[in-house]
């Protein structure tokens, strides 16, 4: 660890105020974009490249996108709020400590006697070079053929997600006739 | 559509790398860092950057809307087709093992390697189209893009 851990936390924790604090949406939308990048960036400090790409493309380039376009459809001001932040304030404060208070029995970071490097199974990492002939990922062999069920179960999530959002926002030009002529025929049995 | 010209061409200069890199990613996640997740949303921005920059029309003209609809399921039916045809070769739901074959070990993954490879394909599908269906879905109900 170096200083550029303290720079980016140190940043992160800016970020999260300046988009607490922001009621124009566009720029905190930009600034979400700004904090998924920083916690990319932690991610790559704490040796997760792949959780670093996911991070980097999907919460700092896609769900900006998303997030824009919702604006464009929504409005770019948020509500002034006649509430006294008083109470969230102090929801938030409790939240956070007992969140450090939490960290404080956590093993330090790269500790080879930390539980989770002993527990479920230290096997898994000399193993699966042997057990997948010869592929050297371990995360991959872990998501893909140790845990192969978990990992058909979150693509099925995803497919369900994206059926759910598609089913909500759609709106198909080719659809319209159809509801035209279903709307008719629903018409005509009605008379009929 | 934006009309500036230097997005337009540093956007076309970028978008063959991040295709690329998601490829690297995809294919080569069984060494380095990565897989079908990671993979499928890298393609999937570089098609969005693609969109947001030429144009919701342009990019329904690369990745036709009911293509990628179609690919949404397909990429979650060559996951769960890979451990069907693992039983039907006499093995368990998604037991890899069974998919070893003789031919030209140095060049054609086998077992356990091919299995991960093909799982990983199908989620690669699945995630790409999905995220790019809920760009179509949202940029086509806005003014801007």
């Amino acid at each position: 660890m170096n200083w550029v851990v303290f720079v980016i936390l140190a940043l992160l924790a800016l970020t999260a105020v300046t988009v607490a604090r922001l009621r124009q949406l566009w720029a905190a939308v930009m600034f979400t974009g700004i904090y998924s990048f920083l916690s990319a960036s932690w991610m790559m400090i704490l040796d997760a490249p792949d959780v670093a790409f996911t991070e980097a493309a999907v919460g700092a380039g896609i769900s900006t996108v998303l997030m824009l376009s919702t604006l464009a459809l929504t409005g770019e001001q948020e509500q002034p709020t006649k509430r006294s932040p008083l109470v969230p304030l102090l929801v938030v404060t409790i939240t956070g400590g007992a969140l450090i208070y939490g960290t404080l029995d956590m093993p330090h970071y790269g500790d080879p006697n930390a539980i989770v490097h002993l527990h479920p199974d230290p096997s898994f990492v000399e193993r699966s070079l042997e057990d997948m002939h010869g592929l050297p990922n371990v995360v991959t062999a872990l998501l893909a053929s140790y845990r192969g069920y978990d990992t058909l179960g979150e693509t099925t999530v995803v497919l369900t997600a994206g059926i759910a959002v598609l089913l909500i926002l759609r709106r198909d030009e080719m659809e319209r006739p159809a509801i035209a002529s279903r709307a008719k025929r629903r018409k005509r049995k009605a008379s009929a | 559509m934006i009309k500036f010209p230097i997005i337009r061409v540093i956007t076309k200069l970028l978008i063959p790398y991040i295709l690329l890199f998601a490829f690297y990613v995809q294919f080569h996640g069984d060494y380095g860092p990565g897989g079908g997740f990671q993979a499928g949303v890298i393609f999937a921005s570089g098609l969005i950057l693609y969109g947001l920059v030429f144009g919701l029309d342009a990019i329904k003209r690369v990745a036709p809307p009911i293509v990628i609809e179609k690919l949404m399921a397909l990429g979650v039916l060559v996951y769960a087709g890979t451990g069907f045809a693992t039983m039907l070769l006499g093995g368990n739901f998604l037991d890899y093992d069974v998919l070893e074959h003789s031919f030209n070990h140095q060049y054609l993954p086998g077992g356990q390697h091919l299995g991960i490879f093909v799982v990983e394909v199908g989620v690669g599908i699945t995630v790409t189209s999905v995220m790019t269906m809920i760009f179509y879905a949202f940029a086509s109900r806005s003014r801007f893009v």
